[in-house]
């Protein structure tokens, strides 16, 4: 027969292949299982005293750091709630490679293992196609960090699209993120000639920046130059450039701060220092590997969360983790908003005496009346937070500024 | 059955394929009818269809024209766009979901089709590896222009700006494509049953220019350019057919995708969505249709399939990748799955092989 005389090279090549992926299946097997998920427990939680939480956010690709601080921000808050022994959760986190597409696929594999709350999804693109197809079927979403408007949707807060009534947010919005720029920059007149430099690829970045002109042009703030770059780019000489030459005391950085990082080298090498103000996307920015950190001295920016602040609650959810991510990096703005979806859901549920046996419709209609009650407001990490009926959260923006390669409160009222 | 056999390779292997696709259809149509599969396998229905579409419109330019396209996800985006925004205006004037996605798609495929001209009428004329070069700069063009692109429609009809969504002036309405912030609230109006169709009219449509003069033409000019020259081809023309076919097949399937999600955005149509496709048609074995479709499908069923290894599947998806290309041009295993092939074939009638080796030949199937 056709195996008589296979080869002895064949066939260890072959069983190298077959060696290869039997043995990375058992490694997911084992990974998965310990981080508390999946299949067998998912026949199991029938018997119905869990909550299914799903969440979804990329965990591989180009968007993987904020997937994986959201992944591990929900998790630490998941084993405090059980801990606390009042509810029990159970979170499956599922990868979405900041795709639209994947993130539908992961949303499908949640709902077919029994998810019964959404904490998700962590990017905005996927996160307007995911929170439609939740909508349809009536489940219950906060997402930590997706920001754009057309995720909530509801014309009256500027989206494309109708208002999905069962998404909430834990960030800001991005018009609100740029109007709060511009009225920040304003009051506290910290500049009068503003370059803007954002990613024109990119929906976070030119949502921020189409709001942020709008309101400045309101408040009488001189935009000198408005240059753009887009994804991959490294090099950073003309957009500083045109900022410097057009004498900008003040540079807006709508922008991640991977590349905020490259503009403020660029900006050293041309002996250029103004102002620079970002938002919550240059969060992580002292964190970044190789990164001279007295570049971003007195850099300014908006952000919900301190990661070196010193109260207990920050102190312990840094500690708790740094173990669950077993890293030592120190977790961002998306590992404490998605700690506080989590959080937040938790305290909704228990408020409303929700039952882990209600249908998912039931229960997403019971967590939308609760968190658009008016009595109902959350304090966590990020601040004290408050829903209403369109889906936005209220929480106080800190305007922070990094002094000895940390952040300071930029202004005294806000320390408390 | 007996007819069967005795028809030409080319002709069973036709189909053969059309068979398989439509019991495909059949079976999964059934299931899902019936609720017996998963949500996240119905969730894949529609994308599988898009991306056996592109599979085998690529086919034509890779596999059967010879050239190497490095932009079909280019195209798709032209056509997804397009589409989209058809669909849009359309809203009020065609209320039937199916007529409106019917005359969105073959205004998709125009346009995607019109696209392949322009890129091609230059670009045809050129030899060796330019098209792969060319086709590579073009999907990156159209994804930068879609990324400045804003299209907004109201009581006054459709508002075209290259600047901002601001720059529109609109007059209430609605805003259809928000420059990076691609298109969302779109209606989805893509069903399988409408995929499948779709698949339908691409074999159709590839399979019969495969088998016609102009096809053979096609084939001529790939296998010897300068034989093919020598007898009258006129090459540039019968590349540029291939291709512009190829396009506007490849829009059309683009219009299926983005019409079966509520929000698209340009980055979706980058270069790994090209190399993807390629890889469908390359792994599924260039100029074999039949393998393009089995590639699609089951490529893009993998990476779901292995969500239960977590962070380790997209490794598990490059090993299977690996070991597909390592093992079919394995000498040994070629070998062997011909004699084992021959032995079926002479149990089974020993009069075939005859026939079968005196119609047969490589990349009509």
């Amino acid at each position: 027969m056709i195996l008589n005389d296979f080869s002895r090279r064949t066939f260890i090549k072959l069983s190298g292949v077959a060696a290869a992926g039997l043995g990375l299946s058992a490694c997911g097997n084992s990974g998965s299982a310990s981080s508390g998920s999946t299949e067998s427990a998912g026949g199991a939680a029938a018997s119905g005293d869990t909550f299914k939480v799903g969440g979804i956010g990329p965990v591989t690709g180009p968007a993987a750091i904020y997937g994986s601080a959201t992944k591990y921000g929900a998790q630490v808050a998941v084993d405090e709630v059980n801990a606390a022994g009042k509810i029990k959760l159970e979170l499956n986190w599922q990868d979405d490679e900041h795709d639209a597409e994947k993130s539908v696929n992961a949303y499908n594999n949640l709902k077919d293992w029994g998810m019964q709350i959404l904490v998700g999804t962590t990017t905005t693109t996927p996160c307007v196609a995911v929170s439609t197809e939740s909508n349809a079927d009536r489940i219950f979403e906060l997402t930590p960090s997706a920001s754009s408007v057309n995720v909530l949707g509801g014309e009256d807060i500027g989206a494309d699209n109708p208002r999905k009534d069962n998404v909430f947010q834990m960030c800001f919005t991005d018009p609100n993120q740029g109007t709060a720029s511009a009225q920040y920059i304003s009051q506290q007149k910290l500049g009068t000639n503003i370059a803007i430099i954002y990613n024109n690829a990119d929906a976070y970045s030119t949502g921020i920046y189409q709001k942020f002109v709008d309101e400045a042009g309101a408040l009488g703030l001189k935009i000198v130059s408005t240059t753009t770059f887009t994804d991959d780019q490294t090099d950073f000489s003309v957009q500083v450039g045109e900022a410097k030459k057009n004498k900008a005391d003040l540079v807006f950085l709508p922008i991640y701060y991977t590349p905020a990082s490259l503009i403020l080298s660029e900006a050293k090498k041309q002996d250029y220092a103004p102002k620079f103000f970002g938002v919550d996307g240059m969060d992580g920015i002292l964190d970044l590997e190789g990164f001279d950190k007295s570049l971003a001295e007195g850099v300014m920016l908006l952000t919900p969360f301190v990661a070196t602040a010193t109260d207990e609650a920050t102190q312990s959810f840094d500690e708790a983790y740094k173990k669950a991510s077993g890293a030592d990096a120190n977790p961002n703005q998306f590992a404490a908003d998605a700690y506080d979806c989590v959080k937040a859901i938790a305290k909704a549920i228990e408020e409303a005496k929700i039952e882990p046996s209600m249908a998912t419709p039931d229960m997403c209609d019971a967590l939308i009346k609760q968190f658009t009650d008016a009595s109902f407001s959350y304090e966590g990490l990020t601040g004290k937070s408050s829903w209403s009926t369109t889906g936005e959260v209220t929480k106080t923006p800190k305007g922070m500024v990094i002094e000895n390669g940390i952040y300071m409160p930029l202004d005294k009222e806000e320390t408390k | 059955m007996e007819q069967l056999k005795k028809m030409s390779a080319s002709t069973r292997s036709t189909i053969i394929t059309y068979g398989m696709v439509i019991v495909l259809f059949a079976v999964m149509q059934a299931l899902s009818s019936a609720k017996v599969i998963s949500s996240s396998t119905t969730g894949l229905l529609v994308p599988i269809t898009a991306y056996v579409c592109l599979s085998i419109s690529l086919n034509l330019v890779v596999g059967i024209s010879g050239e190497l396209s490095l932009g079909h996800a280019g195209f798709m985006s032209v056509g997804a766009f397009t589409g989209i925004v058809v669909a849009s205006m359309l809203a009020d004037t065609i209320t039937l979901g199916w007529a409106r996605l019917l005359v969105s798609m073959l205004i998709g495929g125009m346009f995607a089709g019109l696209a392949g001209f322009l890129v091609g009428v230059p670009v045809m004329r050129l030899h060796g590896d330019y098209l792969a070069i060319v086709t590579l700069a073009f999907g990156e063009i159209i994804k930068n222009l879609l990324n400045n692109l804003y299209v907004g429609f109201d009581a006054k009809g459709l508002h075209l700006s290259m600047k901002s969504a601001q720059a529109l002036g609109m007059e209430g309405g609605k805003i259809i494509i928000n420059g990076p912030q691609g298109a969302v609230g779109i209606s989805k109006l893509s069903t399988f049953l409408f995929g499948f169709l779709l698949v339908l009219f691409t074999l159709t449509v590839v399979l019969n220019l495969i088998n016609s003069r102009t096809g053979r033409a096609i084939m001529a000019v790939r296998d010897n350019r300068i034989a093919a020259e020598s007898v009258g081809i006129n090459t540039t023309k019968y590349r540029l057919i291939a291709f512009v076919v190829s396009a506007a097949l490849a829009g059309m399937a683009g219009v299926l995708y983005g019409l079966n999600f509520s929000s698209i955005v340009p980055k979706k149509f980058d270069f790994n969505t090209s190399i993807l496709i390629l890889v469908f048609v390359v792994l599924g074995g260039m100029g074999n249709i039949r393998g393009g479709i089995i590639a699609a499908i089951v490529l893009t069923i993998l990476p779901e399939k292995l969500r239960f290894i977590g962070d380790f599947r997209m490794l598990m998806y490059a090993i299977v990748l690996i070991s597909v290309m390592l093992v079919t041009n394995n000498k040994t295993f070629q070998t062997k799955l011909g004699m084992l092939r021959e032995r079926i074939r002479r149990r089974k009638d020993p009069d075939l092989d005859l026939v079968a080796s005196r119609a047969g030949g490589d990349g009509n199937e």
